[in-house]
């Protein structure tokens, strides 16, 4: 049976076999809502939204000038935060970042009114556009599973992304405008290679590809039922990539492909994101690492901490499970909701990821946030954490992850501090366009929150 | 009906349903009882805070105060009797303990190691006759986290691997050796019921049900066993008539074996029998609304009812009815799309299902992570309300949500779940209005006690697991 991938379902169904592992008051809302847009004042959210959606439709790379005036910018980069800041946004990139920036003529302003305005946020790792819904297996392309040549780090998940999968809107709507696209656990500890997508409804990944592995016993049953034979293997296909072992050997792990994948990393080239919890194991990784000369991150990580100078000296950023305080297994018995503050202090660029469903429950990172930063983490650096910390990891810093001039738009109007799950986002830019409040879960509610009528519900859309 | 402690107690060594105003019957008599007592108390006097009372009410600037292990009083200048621990709570807020209706803790507990999975009886479609608390392991470290967070009573269910997976039992969370010792004294059973996907998943390979109707098959064939084995147990006025030996057990699963009244007990039917009568109340797994609508038909056709649906994805298609037929949705606030019948799941679920005039929203965790905060998982769906355009949920309509509501839905709301004269003193202390994910329980009281303080480590509970990792050379 294969090792259960999803250890935060409902604890219920935990076990349930190894494919699951496993003019009306939305008028008013409108209104309400669309107060503080005094462009469109007097026009409804849903008239506005239709207005965009037309406009990118028929102008898909179409990007309006967009003035934000009066937020509080946590720019998440050199200028940190400015209060009472405009953003000007010129061609879907930002323009300018200060005060008392002028309106170009026809750009389209928005008061913020104080509010708070932050890049917008990084989703995590996930399989956001390769798995619709998880018990369904025809919906899920995150791993690859081959029996015959298990070991595939020539697997590319980001060939199975579909851009118009339900899950993005309904993440994006949440201030999510990045995430990263991760290869799944299948028939190899080596789970092959994905990359940072933005949600904009763009079809390709943007930056270099990364290569996921995962060590520990949530791999062992893939190494021979021990994690020291994870070493072992991937000794040796670092020996295939590197040439020293002849390309006929019939000993070989890698396929020509495989090797040639593996040894652009080997060169440095991506990064090696990989799912580790011990901190024994940790320790391993880091000699490891040193010794290949591989950039890696750490994803999990339950107790880096107890490691945090180290990481900090070899610059490997953890993507932490910011919310798991639990010995959910024998690798974790050192998991502690300090962990996040732990890192930061020493200096270890912290991010985060979940260790449940993450695809689906993406839009909760900025829980993990709030609560690092609840337990010890400066608020200034949970908001790394969603934004600078993986963008630069992964390659993409240069357009997302911060604002700044030069940056790509992908913005985001919060009705509050946004790492306070009390707070929601209230408009999302990306690339410079206002993105449709919408999504498959909003037009559901929309549907329910109104009394029913004459007609069944199904005539109301 | 409202009972001192010690009542409870005495009634829950006697082996009753606390709830219920008659004895227990014979279906809920209880071999394994209670053998939790609150830990001594002085009274303690919790001043000058934002209090939301679980009834609905804020008071600002007000006190609580406990004595004998009760909520004594409620309101503004309350005197602390004689050697009463006051503490003050200028800038904070006091609510009632929270109450998870759904927890795995214990039979799925932390670490999850094969040796540890007990929570689903995946043998038979159903198995009414398993108890989860035979499950618990007390030991579990996330009932101590969850202390942490707040939750001061818990159902521990079984899983919905099963059509009836079996009863659950309500814990309050004070740290044990047993079971038995968490025990709420005299709160009802509840009885696990799963639709849907997983028990078809699970059986669908093996003798089945493989399809939702064959769910219902079984449900229903379940509950024909049940009510026979009532009518024969019922008390007979006059003489039974004398059986002939073909009329004797039938045999075969499901049947009672024994026939009359006193003959040998069917623990399977116990337990459905005991939901009939209404002494153990229905828990029922259950995503879509369709599902839901043939499950209160269920209800009706062998006349026991419907507690709550938990999980409920769909329950805001049919919110209006829950509230009419005055049955709980036991809710997440965002899960969803893990599963086909989690498709349609959407964040405002819990704010419409609580819209209705009578409602019963609470929210849920179903997990070792979500429990610890179920005070954010409300505050998402506050959150998202607001900006559905439902308006603003006042705190004190929201802490309904994971404390009277939830109480109701688990037949302990006259004990328990509010900050009224004469309940159990099951109260948090917060840092600050407990609708961020910056509030932080200072302080959790069960019965009086102090059994969890965030600022004095010798109130920090340490499961026997954890003892001792971190012991280095």
């Amino acid at each position: 049976m294969k090792r259960v991938r999803r250890t935060s379902l409902p604890s219920s169904q935990r076990t349930l076999g190894s494919t699951l592992i496993s003019p009306s008051k939305a008028e008013e809302k409108a209104e309400a809502t669309a107060k503080w847009v005094p462009a469109f004042a007097g026009t409804t959210v849903k008239a506005l939204a239709v207005a965009i959606a037309l406009a990118s439709s028929s102008f898909a790379a179409f990007a309006q000038d967009v003035l934000i005036r009066n937020a509080t910018v946590h720019t998440a980069g050199a200028q940190g935060t400015l209060k009472n800041a405009d953003v000007l946004v010129r061609n879907g990139v930002v323009q300018s970042v200060g005060s008392g920036i002028a309106a170009p003529a026809g750009a389209t302003v928005v008061d913020a009114n104080g509010r708070p305005l932050t890049p917008a946020f990084f989703g995590g790792i996930t399989e956001i556009g390769v798995e619709e819904v998880s018990g369904e297996a025809s919906t899920v392309d995150a791993a690859v599973t081959l029996t015959d040549q298990p070991m595939r780090p020539e697997f590319d998940v980001t060939l199975a992304y579909n851009p118009a999968s339900v899950v993005i809107p309904v993440t994006r709507v949440e201030g999510i405008g990045f995430t990263l696209l991760a290869a799944s656990t299948g028939g190899s500890f080596i789970a092959g290679q994905g990359g940072v997508v933005r949600l904009d409804g763009s079809a390709d990944p943007v930056g270099p590809r990364a290569l996921f592995v995962r060590l520990g016993a949530g791999a062992s049953d893939l190494s021979g039922k021990s994690r020291a034979a994870q070493w072992m293997l991937l000794d040796q296909m670092v020996a295939e990539a590197r040439g020293r072992v002849p390309v006929d050997s019939p000993h070989a792990l890698l396929t020509p492909a495989g090797r040639a994948t593996l040894a652009r990393y080997l060169a440095g080239n991506g990064r090696i994101v990989v799912q580790v919890n011990r901190a024994a194991d940790i320790r391993q990784l880091l000699r490891w690492a040193q010794r290949e000369n591989v950039r890696i991150a750490i994803a999990g990580g339950a107790e880096a901490w107890k490691l945090a100078p180290q990481l900090a000296q070899a610059k490997v950023p953890v993507f932490v499970d910011a919310l798991a305080d639990l010995p959910a297994d024998f690798d974790q018995i050192g998991a502690t909701l300090e962990n996040a503050a732990r890192l930061d202090a020493a200096g270890v660029g912290v991010s985060f990821s979940q260790a449940g469903d993450a695809s689906h429950n993406a839009r909760k990172i900025r829980q993990l946030a709030g609560n690092a930063v609840a337990n010890g983490l400066p608020w200034e650096d949970g908001l790394a954490g969603l934004t600078r910390v993986p963008a630069e990891a992964f390659g993409v810093g240069d357009r997302v992850g911060t604002i700044a001039p030069g940056k790509l738009a992908d913005l985001v109007l919060w009705s509050g501090d946004p790492l306070d799950v009390a707070n929601t986002a209230e408009q999302v830019w990306l690339g410079g366009r206002a993105i449709p409040m919408r999504s498959r879960q909003t037009e559901l509610r929309d549907r329910y929150l109104q009394q029913a009528g004459p007609l069944p519900r199904a005539y109301s859309k | 009906m409202r009972m001192t402690l010690l009542a409870g107690l005495v009634l829950a060594a006697s082996g009753s349903g606390a709830h219920a105003a008659t004895p227990a019957s014979r279906f809920t008599q209880d071999p394994y009882p209670s053998t939790y007592r609150a830990i001594g108390s002085g009274p303690v006097l919790l001043a000058n805070a934002t209090v939301l009372t679980g009834t609905g009410e804020r008071l600002d600037g007000a006190d609580v105060l406990l004595a004998d292990g009760k909520v004594a009083a409620v309101g503004r200048g309350l005197s602390a009797p004689e050697g009463a621990t006051r503490v003050d709570a200028t800038g904070k807020w006091v609510t009632p303990g929270l109450i998870d209706v759904h927890s795995h803790l214990g039979v799925y507990p932390s670490p999850g190691v094969k040796a540890h999975s007990d929570g689903n009886e995946m043998t038979a479609p159903v198995t009414a006759n398993v108890w989860a608390e035979h499950s618990i392991w007390a030991q579990d470290p996330g009932f101590h986290t969850a202390l942490a967070g707040g939750v001061t009573s818990m159902q521990i269910l079984p899983g919905s691997a099963n059509l009836v997976g079996g009863r659950g039992v309500t814990l309050k969370n004070v740290p044990s050796t047993s079971y038995q010792g968490m025990k709420f004294p005299g709160a009802p059973w509840g009885l696990k019921m799963a639709c849907g996907e997983n028990p078809k998943r699970v059986y669908g390979g093996k003798a089945g049900p493989a399809t939702r109707m064959g769910n219902v098959a079984g449900y229903r064939a379940a509950f024909i066993d049940a009510s026979e084995y009532l009518k024969k147990n019922a008390p007979k006025p006059q003489q039974p008539k004398r059986k002939r030996w073909w009329e004797r057990a039938s045999g075969g699963e499901g049947t009672d074996s024994g026939g009359d009244a006193g003959g040998k007990r069917d623990l399977k039917l116990d337990t459905l029998a005991g939901a009939i009568n209404g002494e153990i109340l229905v828990h029922i797994h259950c995503y879509r609304a369709d599902e839901m609508t043939t499950m209160l038909d269920l209800a009706k056709e062998f006349g026991f009812k419907v507690a709550a649906f938990h999980h409920g994805v769909e329950a805001y298609k049919l919110a209006d009815r829950l509230a009419q037929e005055n049955v709980c949705g036991a809710l997440w606030a965002d899960w969803w799309g893990f599963k086909m019948e989690a498709f349609d799941g959407i964040q405002e679920n819990i704010a419409l299902v609580d819209r209705p005039a009578n409602s019963c929203a609470i929210v849920h965790s179903d997990s070792d992570e979500g429990i610890q905060r179920l005070n954010q998982e409300a505050a998402k769906v506050m959150a998202n309300a607001r900006r559905a355009g439902m308006g603003d949920i006042a705190p004190e309509r929201a802490i309904r949500w994971v404390t009277s509501n939830a109480a109701k839905s688990l037949g302990i709301a006259e004990r328990t779940g509010t900050l009224e004269a004469g309940k159990m003193a099951d109260v948090v202390l917060w840092n600050q209005n407990p609708f961020s994910v910056y509030a932080k329980a200072e302080q959790v009281y069960i019965d009086g006690a102090r059994i969890y303080d965030r600022n004095d480590r010798s109130r920090q509970p340490v499961s026997d697991f954890m003892l001792g990792q971190e012991v280095m050379p």
